[in-house]
């Protein structure tokens, strides 16, 4: 390791296409040495969820980037759908999976942090969450966690 | 800069990013300082990540070429 750099990223959403974002960016850090942190918050909770954490899914409302009228989004089915287009995509490109994301970034060392205020508001407990996760930490340890990061990220 | 042999090998063609990345750097742990290591690639990405990533983690990339689709680097470990 040349020198200690630190990136922190908040992982703020639970959508299949946000949850990549922080994944890439924390274990190619740490693959570079850097010492990689992921602090999960709100919707990003699901994606070291147990129940949730190989379900997650992509949004069709709200999103125009997929190559359908927005207001299909809305119909029943469709939410599955582009899910699986996605992931089918995903799957011939040779992306990794969310699970297999979350393996190799353990594997390099990067930290899960959980966010107790968001588990009070939802009612999970640790046992709820996939064993990655290193601690259970509110908002005051985030704030000295990130005094050190030479980056500091909101996905 | 006269030709190195590479010590070993470390085949990332298909793979996209970050997975070069990290299959090189998880490669080089078992190898001692001074070991030289070609990687083979078919990611564009790693036209710049390669060297973007031997000069955060204080390696040395020692030859770029590129044949059509694929690229090969030569890495020296320094550290």
């Amino acid at each position: 390791m040349s020198e200690e750099k630190k990136v922190l990223i908040v992982c703020s959403k639970g959508t299949l296409d946000m949850a990549y974002p922080p994944f890439m960016i924390a274990t190619t850090a740490a693959a570079m040495g850097w010492d990689a942190h992921l602090y999960f918050t709100f919707w990003g909770m699901d994606i070291i969820t147990k129940k949730k954490s190989d379900k997650l899914k992509l949004a069709p409302v709200g999103n125009p980037s997929l190559p359908m009228p927005n207001i299909l989004g809305m119909l029943p089915g469709m939410t599955a759908m582009a899910t699986k287009m996605i992931k089918g995509k995903m799957k011939k490109s040779n992306m990794p999976s969310i699970p297999e994301m979350i393996k190799t970034a353990k594997e390099l060392g990067v930290k899960f942090h959980a966010c107790t205020p968001t588990m009070q508001l939802t009612g999970l407990t640790k046992e709820d969450l996939i064993p990655e996760v290193d601690d259970l930490i509110g908002a005051a340890t985030f704030v000295d966690l990130s005094k050190e990061a030479t980056v500091t990220l909101f996905i | 800069m006269s030709e190195t042999k590479p010590d070993a090998t470390v085949d990332v063609r298909g793979l996209f990013c970050p997975i070069p990345i990290v299959k090189l750097s998880e490669a080089i742990k078992n190898y001692p300082t001074g070991t030289v290591l070609e990687v083979i690639a078919t990611d564009p990405g790693t036209l710049t990540d390669i060297p973007a990533w031997a000069k955060t983690s204080g390696n040395q990339v020692l030859k770029t070429e590129r044949e059509g689709t694929v690229m090969k680097f030569h890495v020296k470990k320094v550290k």
